[in-house]
């Protein structure tokens, strides 16, 4: 069994044309996944078919170009509605990425239906697109944020959840897998008891979809944000996934072509869901290759790509936790991609200069969670984040280049 | 790979800075880089046209920290315009020309960091501050405390 499924991710990394190249003469290891993935033949395909045989705008054009390129545009977001167990297709708006795709629920959705004294819930693991967005409405609104807390080892305390949901919780939006300390976190119990005080639940799924197996229907949330280039797509392109009749009551924020049914002098009309919310020229050739992502993901099997992802960020966690001098924050297990930690007497930026060097590429700074790193007693973090395209042998390269850096700095 | 970055003289006043502290009654200002969280707390004191002290609370890179204790000691006692020109001299070394050892003494070590484009605020988050500082103390309205 295990020869085969190195054989399959010996295959999987056939497609990746990027992983050929060397980096200061060394193979490439990239470790900075949670940033954005790398991206396979078969999307860079999809995409290239589109410019090279039906580069045309889409839904406006009555010759075959245009034709082709509202086909193979509806097809991708048919391909992502299976993808993510979306009820129908006009749950799925295409947005730039996650970020757009909170703000747009926080603006289209919160801010008409929040007062003064409501209560937004998030946690303090929140990356800066799902607290910014909300800073915006708590400031326009006068609404406040409410934070589940982390226990010390970077998982919620879920436990607290009854007593946070108390008053006048309206809005209750987290992430699924933290981008800096990489759990998976509880959020089926979080939407059923948030439900059940009648609060509404986004889900930052950033760092999920693409990662493990979604169904948002059997998931129950209200709304669902994600990128395309977390999960082997490019940029430029995401998702606000949200129920119908919550999408159908929400004014648009955007106006402009697409988004209309009849145009007057002093008012207009919307048009369907999800076209409402899709003002504009949209991300024609980066729609389409979300689509072929998330087949290229499917090809592969979601629950494979969790248990591989899984396994290695495990691995690293544990190994570079049991090196002298090197801390891992955030959980042991349970955790699914990225593993932030420090290098003792060696800041994480000079980390990630001398891993560079060594042809390993990881993140430092605060990963956009900056309130979270104040918790962590920490301004910044070193981070080495994984995903279908590596391998074993990248934890193994991933310790040898800290053993530079620990010998650079004389840390050892 | 690129352990010729760190020469050990970055790395002694890494581990060891110089000037760290705040001078009471000096001009007072702070700094940071939003993208990776490198801060700095810079007091200085000029006397007339001189800088008479300068002492810094800071956190972050090697190379920030290295480069604000290494501008500590090469400013004090210059005046102004001699803080201008060394400036120029550090931040030509750092797009890639030969550097004037006379002049920057320990910075140059710091002359690998033009290498690395993504480094070069790193190492000069300190002479932002500092000029910053020189900027205020110069208007109106934030005369300058003589120095104790």
């Amino acid at each position: 069994m295990k020869a085969v499924a190195d054989s399959l991710w010996k295959q999987v990394r056939e497609d990746f044309p990027i992983l050929a190249r060397e980096v200061h003469g060394r193979p490439l290891v990239y470790l900075d996944n949670a940033a954005t993935s790398l991206t396979p033949r078969p999307v860079l395909a999809a995409m290239n078919h589109y410019y090279e045989h039906a580069n045309a705008n889409v839904h406006r054009g009555l010759h075959t170009l245009s034709a082709e390129a509202s086909e193979a545009f509806e097809q991708a977001r048919d391909k992502v509605q299976r993808f993510i167990g979306a009820r129908g297709r006009e749950s799925v708006v295409f947005t730039r990425g996650a970020t757009s795709a909170l703000n747009l629920a926080a603006r289209a959705w919160a801010r008409p239906r929040l007062a003064r004294g409501d209560v937004i819930l998030v946690s303090e693991l929140e990356h800066h697109a799902n607290l910014v967005s909300w800073h915006i409405i708590t400031k326009e609104t006068g609404a406040k944020l409410r934070f589940i807390p982390l226990a010390d080892d970077g998982t919620w305390r879920i436990d607290l959840l009854p007593e946070l949901l108390q008053g006048p919780v309206k809005m209750v939006s987290v992430a699924h897998v933290s981008n800096v300390l990489g759990g998976i976190n509880p959020v089926k119990e979080v939407i059923a008891q948030a439900h059940a005080v009648g609060a509404k639940v986004m889900i930052d799924a950033a760092q999920s979809v693409g990662h493990m197996p979604m169904d948002f229907q059997a998931l129950d949330a209200d709304f669902l944000a994600f990128s395309g280039h977390k999960m082997c797509g490019p940029t430029g392109i995401g998702v606000l996934c949200g129920k119908a009749e919550l999408l159908d009551d929400m004014e648009p924020v955007e106006g402009g072509g697409d988004m209309i049914v009849h145009v007057g002098w002093e008012e207009s009309t919307w048009n369907l869901l999800p076209y409402k919310f899709e003002a504009g020229t949209p991300p024609i050739a980066e729609a389409i290759g979300l689509g072929a992502a998330c087949e290229f993901l499917g090809g592969i099997g979601l629950d494979r790509v969790r248990a591989h992802t899984q396994e290695l960020t495990e691995l690293a966690a544990r190994t570079l936790d049991g090196m002298d001098g090197v801390h891992v924050y955030g959980p042991l297990v349970g955790r699914l991609g990225p593993v932030a930690f420090a290098v003792d007497g060696v800041h994480p930026h000079d980390v990630a200069t001398l891993l560079d060097g060594e042809g390993i590429a990881v993140r430092a700074g605060h990963h956009c969670a900056q309130p979270l790193h104040t918790k962590l007693g920490a301004s910044a973090t070193a981070r080495a984040s994984f995903y279908i395209t590596n391998q074993p042998e990248d934890v193994d390269r991933l310790v040898a280049g800290l053993q530079v850096v620990q010998e650079v700095f004389g840390v050892r | 790979m690129f352990a010729d970055l760190y020469q050990q003289i970055i790395l002694e006043h890494y581990r060891h800075p110089q000037n760290v502290g705040v001078v009471d009654g000096s001009l007072q200002v702070r700094n940071e880089h939003p993208s990776c969280g490198d801060k700095v707390l810079l007091s200085v004191c000029v006397d007339g046209d001189t800088v008479r002290e300068v002492r810094f609370l800071g956190e972050g890179c090697s190379i920030s920290q290295a480069s604000l204790s290494m501008m500590t000691e090469a400013v004090k006692g210059l005046s102004v315009d001699e803080v201008r020109g060394l400036y120029e001299k550090f931040r030509e070394m750092l797009h890639g020309h030969e550097p004037d050892e006379d002049a920057l003494g320990d910075m140059v070590s710091l002359q690998g960091v033009s290498r690395f484009p993504a480094r070069v605020p790193c190492a000069t988050l300190g002479w932002e501050t500092l000029f910053r500082a020189l900027a205020l103390e110069s208007h109106e309205d934030n005369p300058g405390q003589p120095c104790e």
